[in-house]
């Protein structure tokens, strides 16, 4: 599996050369959101606009009303927690096309409360006429921005940096309102989102080799969240359902498969995995998410739970699996 | 007693405490500089550009009592909540809360390093504490939480801290409390809104029981602070919001203590420490403008950093419990 680097930065470039009317918006955090290339390269559509995020989210409102798309790039925390009046009344109100960027989702900084994003998408959901992406892995990075340029209306997307694996394959993009599939069974049904996805995929394999049957789904819309392929593998699970996401329990990924699985009455247990309504503090990645449950010891021991049994499946059984980059399911359907 | 002898005693009690600050700013740039090439990364310039400020408020400044707190910190204990009544705060390392002892506020949580080292340096914690910083269940967070020591308030998300000393400040007040408020703040957060409407409520409320000491170092994450978002004139823009300004060199002692002695006036004072990020540590001067976060991008690097840290500060700092100054 390739791990790449400066994803975001060199996309973006490539991307935007033929949009004039992209500009580019930073709050002084210009190199950590992988925007400084862009910077270098097209310095008249970059605008630096200081540690002012309040002021830079209703000013790219502006912009957005004279015609222009403006891509705003800062730590999650400061676009969604800082300036959320300012999302919800200078942007998403009057439906402009502003795209937030923003960086650092859940426990991926060791940054501490102040830094790390563990309730936005609940607090964007909630935003009518906001549209939600997650990316988990280079291919969703570079995608995300066709996707959120073909939305007539603001975009809150959760962005990952850095090493990157990919995941999925070049040929298959991220898509509006569809998950992936990957890998389709009977027994429990999975879904995961953003970094999160890289983690199960270690389990369900292990898990696999044990006789247990996962249909795994990849969530990266999460609003509008109506993708029908959602309860249609949520349906399919004869013991329940496991939701697991870089967020808290509360308003994101699981309430909104738990709103689907409820109007539709389909009566499946329901198990979320990610942050239990607490903040969390600075540490390493690898450490938060064995502190809070969210890593592939988490799902082993919540398809234990559900199926009543267990196996003898350790940490070292997990490390020693080696990711292959996947294809979803889907393609072989839809050729 | 004879008073030119008098004179002579003071006289050398006023060299005693600007000797020891200059002596505990050396000892932060030294173990600031430890801790960046053992970490392979720190906010080394913010140590330059605020040794003499921290070392000015804990030697002379502030009104503190000893610390409260155990030498080595104990690991995390749990976020705050009714059902965790284990959650603390770092306060108890800057001594006992008393209505007539002062507080400090770090408002710019990435100078939590230096605060760090400050702590060490004036035995209020120990070396092995110092020694957990960044590492996996710890206090000693890179970007100081309420609970690293030190610090009382939550401050991460830049442009609350002064609003939230500004509060306690209101009320220590309306208690009658005689003790004085501190804070420390990075230039950069006069950039966020935040910043401007704690001064305009410090005026109006007439709050002179708060002091804030700025390193003004003219940089931020993105390069220099005039290419960024401009902030000057910064002393103009803060006597026309109602503060008591005072614009000093901040590599000198003498002059970052002066204002903290007079006499409150019904204004907030500020104390604008125009400082630079490479004092006391010329091997910087390299990377300017890009000093925000210094990294070294291979062992050689490191290597280099290695030998000018023997050289420029040859002898190990002095060891807080063999000092004859109290902490």
């Amino acid at each position: 599996m390739e791990i790449l680097k400066q994803v975001h930065a060199r996309n973006l470039v490539k991307w935007a050369k033929d949009k004039p009317r992209v500009v580019v918006l930073s709050a002084d955090l210009t190199s950590s959101t992988e925007i400084d290339l862009f910077r270098d390269t097209f310095p008249e559509r970059f605008f630096s606009m200081g540690m002012a995020e309040q002021n830079m989210i209703s000013f790219a409102g502006g912009l957005a009303r004279e015609g222009f798309f403006p891509f705003v790039h800062t730590f999650a925390v400061f676009i969604y927690r800082r300036a959320l009046d300012q999302i919800s009344m200078s942007i998403a109100y009057p439906n402009l096309p502003v795209r937030l960027f923003g960086f650092l989702p859940g426990i991926t900084t060791p940054g501490g409360a102040t830094h790390q994003a563990t309730e936005d998408i609940a607090v964007m959901r909630v935003l009518p006429n906001m549209t939600i992406l997650e990316t988990g892995d280079a291919t969703e990075v570079e995608s995300v921005l066709d996707v959120a340029h073909s939305v007539d209306g603001p975009v809150y997307i959760r962005m990952i940096r850095g090493e990157i694996p990919r995941l999925f394959d070049r040929s298959q993009p991220m898509q509006l309102g569809q998950s992936r599939i990957l890998s389709t069974g009977s027994d429990v049904t999975l879904f995961s989102s953003g970094i999160c996805t890289e983690e199960a995929m270690r389990v369900t394999q292990v898990l696999a080799k044990h006789g247990v049957s996962i249909q795994h789904m990849h969530i990266s819309t999460l609003k509008p969240f109506n993708d029908p392929a959602v309860l249609e593998a949520a349906s399919r699970a004869r013991y329940g359902v496991i939701t697991m996401e870089n967020h808290t329990v509360i308003g994101g990924l699981g309430s909104a498969v738990a709103e689907t699985l409820a109007e539709a009455g389909a009566g499946k247990k329901l198990m979320r995995l990610g942050l239990k309504d607490t903040y969390a503090h600075g540490a390493s990645r690898h450490y938060l998410m064995r502190e809070y449950k969210i890593d592939a010891l988490a799902v082993k021991e919540a398809v234990e739970k559900l199926l009543g049994t267990t196996f003898g499946i350790t940490e070292d059984d997990l490390a020693a699996v080696r990711l292959e980059s996947i294809h979803s399911k889907a393609k072989a359907e839809a050729l | 007693m004879d008073t030119n002898l008098n004179k002579a005693i003071s006289q050398q009690e006023v060299v005693h405490w600007q000797d020891k600050a200059r002596r505990v700013a050396r000892g932060i740039r030294q173990r600031a500089l430890e801790l960046t090439i053992k970490n392979n990364g720190g906010y080394l310039s913010q140590a330059c550009s605020s040794a003499e400020i921290f070392a000015a408020l804990y030697t002379k400044i502030m009104k503190l009592g000893p610390s409260q707190a155990p030498m080595t910190p104990p690991p995390f204990p749990g976020v705050p909540s009714a059902n965790n009544p284990n959650s603390i705060t770092g306060v108890d390392y800057n001594g006992p809360k008393s209505p007539d002892l002062d507080r400090f506020f770090l408002s710019s949580v990435q100078y939590a390093m230096v605060l760090y080292v400050t702590l060490v340096e004036l035995g209020r914690m120990s070396p092995e504490g110092l020694a957990m910083f960044n590492t996996d269940g710890s206090t000693i967070e890179m970007i100081g939480a309420e609970h690293s020591p030190g610090h009382e308030i939550t401050s991460g998300s830049l442009g609350q801290g002064l609003s939230q000393a500004a509060g306690i400040a209101l009320g220590r007040c309306l208690k009658g409390e005689k003790g004085r408020q501190w804070v420390f703040m990075s230039d950069g957060e006069f950039q966020s809104g935040q910043t401007w409407e704690t001064l305009q409520t410090l005026s109006f409320h007439k709050l002179d029981n708060i002091g804030i000491y700025v390193d003004v170092n003219g940089q931020q994450c993105d390069g220099q602070m005039e290419n960024v978002m401009n902030i000057e004139p910064l002393q103009a823009k803060l006597e026309t919001f109602g503060a008591r300004v005072y614009r000093v060199n901040g590599h000198d002692v003498e002059a970052l203590a002066y204002p903290a002695d007079l006499s409150p006036n019904g204004c907030p004072l500020f104390v604008l420490a125009y400082t630079n990020t490479t004092e006391g540590m010329d091997i910087l001067e390299e990377r300017k403008p890009r000093l925000h976060y210094v990294r070294f991008k291979d062992e050689a690097e490191r290597e280099r950093y290695r030998t000018y840290l023997t050289h420029t500060f040859p002898h190990t700092p002095v060891s807080p419990s063999s000092s004859p100054f109290p902490g």
